[in-house]
């Protein structure tokens, strides 16, 4: 278990960084945790089936690396996946359509919270098999390495999901073949109810790297910026032909693990403390501390945030409900 | 006399056999500390130590394989899936290990192994919806429990834990009930009946390949499992309103299955209709389909109708989930169909 010491709380340097780069990663952050605010409503009032995980407190790190991609470049997701896609610009409509299973939703209504994609923008699929996504990313990069298409694939991941056999059989294939390959691990330090020291031999996660030859290096999650020029280096690496890196965000999960779980594993003063890391407020301190916006234009993003996500629950509940026979369209490409 | 829900049942179960044989250990994601993803392992580990209750990582093929190895060498293991969807990532350790070393050590070695788990469609997507039960009865060398009950549970999972052989046991999310130990999940269907809720205190087995005949009747054998029983249970209390009388067998394992009493059964009503909530192209309907016309056919007045998911992934919408698993509606229709061809 990572102690208070571990915990970073000094505002994001900003200085040196483009402020349009760093106010669009301000207003992604505030969609991804507006979206899953409002999401946490509406189960509280039924008003939404199935269940759903959210990602409170990780954004930074979805934010982050995606900022540092190109947009046609592939990312694969998780059960925790709402920020992955707000990041990857899936229409904030088009996601919340399909959390009411409306037939605009992003997947039709068929997938729901745990497989909320968009394949038009390079999202593969969210993958709630915990440590499915990892292959599936390593062939989108062996894919682009076929095709000379110049992208790259990033899996996201969880610190549980290194424990699957799964991880090290992808990362051999991806190191051995030097394939564009990134992989995210997101490590909010808990799988469920197990904390990363009780389920790794070997807590450092990064250091897993050194198993395949190729780089591994611990990031603080919580810093968006510290994600985004880790991956932009990854990034570069891929394409230039050198081959995957493993890069572990460390970050913390401020809700519980799925819907309404309570969490009461955790100690409170450890939620506490990391509540006051919150990624979104850091990079407003920084913002601030550089000069590169006012209070007041953060709070007109802020507004802004809002207003597309109560944009979006009004729109999905406009949308037409799934026909129940719907899925014979979609069982096979024949359909 | 007393009351339990399916879950406090499954556990009381496991608590009993543990007490009474050193060699039962668990292993699982989340077993211990949490107590498990549906409450069945709460307080274990406080029981038990953490050298009987083993919270694993997220390792199926890994935990599995240790199972086997366990079962090996003298332990009885007991491993848990949180959702039965989860035991694919371990399928080469359950269906080319598990099955197959009895017959290849000649009869010499044993796998006295019970892998157990939650299953069945509630609104989770297609990841965490599937009935995954035909894919281990299409292997040999492993045999395929399905409580149905608090009372079955309970007296299945110590069968299941005495056996020599690796047993799946598969249970039902919405079986479970409100009231497991740990604050339960309020999981539950309309269709579910008061059934089998008394439990003994003292532990009891329940032999493996025995169906027990949940209601009987004249007309009409309905054969289900699971969820699907109790969709059974009340199509056939409201035929009964209608002069219609059904028969309702639970055949509790369906490897081994009782063909004896599920013949006894048609050999009477001569009309069947088979539900199960997985897919219909080669499963567990169709399994017993042929079954049927093998043992049966000439008592048969009519087709075997069968009722099952439709050949899909499960969808996430609400209405399409619905769509795809039997409904009522679908085994009252079945059974009307069966009755005037
Ligand atoms: C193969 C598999 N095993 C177990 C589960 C159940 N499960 C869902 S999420 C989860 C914890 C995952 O932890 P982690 O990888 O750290 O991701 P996080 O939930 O923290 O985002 C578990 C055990 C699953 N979905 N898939
Ligand atoms: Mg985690």
């Amino acid at each position: 278990m990572n102690t208070a010491m571990d915990i970073r709380r000094e505002p994001v340097d900003c200085a040196g960084h483009d402020r349009t780069l760093l106010l669009r990663m301000f207003r992604k952050m505030l969609e991804a945790r507006e979206f899953e605010e409002q999401l946490y409503y509406l189960f509280l009032t039924a008003a939404m089936p199935g269940t759903m995980h959210q990602a409170v407190g990780q954004e930074a790190v979805a934010v982050g690396v995606v900022s540092a991609l190109n947009p046609d470049d592939s990312i694969t997701s998780t059960h925790r996946g709402h920020a992955h896609c707000v990041a990857k610009d899936v229409p904030l409509k088009d996601m919340m359509a399909e959390m009411f299973a409306k037939r605009e939703g992003s997947c039709r209504g068929m997938g729901g919270s745990m497989h909320l994609t968009d394949f038009n923008k390079g999202m593969l699929g969210a993958f709630a098999i915990v440590g499915s996504g990892i292959p599936i990313a390593t062939g989108a990069a062996l894919s682009a390495r076929v095709r000379g298409s110049g992208q790259v694939a990033v899996s996201f991941f969880g610190d549980g999901a290194v424990n699957e056999g799964i991880f090290h059989e992808a990362l051999n294939m991806a190191a051995l073949w030097n394939l564009p390959a990134i992989y995210i691990i997101e490590n909010n330090q808990y799988a469920l109810s197990m904390t990363v020291a009780e389920s790794s031999a070997v807590p450092d996660l990064a250091s897993r790297a050194c198993a395949y030859g190729m780089p591994g290096l611990r990031v603080d999650g919580n810093d968006v910026l510290a994600v985004y020029e880790a991956t932009r280096e990854a990034a570069k690496r891929a394409r230039a032909g050198e081959g995957p890196t493993l890069i572990e965000a460390l970050t913390y999960r401020i809700r519980g693990h799925a819907r309404f779980e309570a969490a009461g594993y955790r100690p409170s003063e450890e939620v506490e403390a990391w509540k006051n890391a919150d990624p979104i407020e850091r990079l407003a301190a920084g913002l601030l501390a550089s000069g590169i916006a006012s209070e007041d234009e953060l709070n007109v993003i802020r507004a802004e945030a809002e207003a597309a996500i109560e944009d979006a629950i009004e729109y999905a509940q406009s949308c037409a409900d799934v026909r129940a026979e719907d899925y014979l369209s979609y069982i096979t490409a024949e359909n | 006399m007393r009351q339990l829900s399916q879950a406090a049942a499954i556990r009381e179960g496991i608590v009993q056999e543990m007490r009474l044989d050193p060699n039962v250990i668990l292993l699982g994601e989340d077993v211990g500390k949490f107590g498990g993803a549906f409450h069945i392992t709460h307080d274990m580990l406080d029981e038990f130590g953490a050298e009987r209750v083993w919270d694993t990582p997220i390792s199926e093929a890994g935990f599995t394989g240790l199972g086997i190895g366990a079962a090996l060498t003298g332990l009885r293991p007991i491993v848990e899936y949180q959702y039965l969807d989860f035991i694919f990532c371990a399928m080469d350790q359950v269906v080319n290990q598990a099955a197959k070393i009895r017959l290849m050590s000649g009869g010499r070695a044993k796998v006295p192994l019970v892998l157990r788990g939650p299953q069945g469609a509630t609104g989770r997507g297609a990841q965490h919806s599937q009935s995954i039960e035909a894919w281990f009865m299409h292997t040999p060398g492993m045999k395929v429990v399905m409580p149905s009950t608090p009372y079955d549970a309970k007296g299945l999972i110590i069968s299941a834990i005495r056996d020599d052989n690796p047993v799946l046991f598969v249970e039902h999310k919405l079986l479970y009930g409100a009231a497991s130990p740990g604050g339960g999940k309020a999981l539950s269907d309309s269709a579910i009946q008061a059934i089998g809720t008394d439990v003994p205190e003292e532990a009891y087995a329940i032999p493996l390949g025995n169906a027990d005949i949940k209601r009987e009747g004249r007309d009409v054998t309905i054969i289900a499992t699971l969820l699907m029983l109790h969709r059974a249970l009340s199509v056939a209390e409201e035929l009964a309103a209608e002069g219609v009388s059904a028969e309702v067998i639970d055949p509790r394992s369906l490897v081994p299955l009782d063909v004896t009493t599920i013949a006894a059964s048609i050999a009477k009503t001569n009309h069947v209709v088979v539900v199960s909530e997985d897919v219909s192209r080669a499963g567990v309907a169709a399994e017993l389909v042929a079954t049927i016309n093998d043992h049966c056919f000439y008592d048969l007045e009519a087709p075997v109708q069968r009722v099952a998911a439709a050949n899909t992934p499960i969808p996430f919408a609400p209405a399409s989930e619905r769509h795809v698993i039997p409904q009522v509606d679908d085994i009252r229709a079945a059974v009307r169909r069966v009755l005037s061809s």
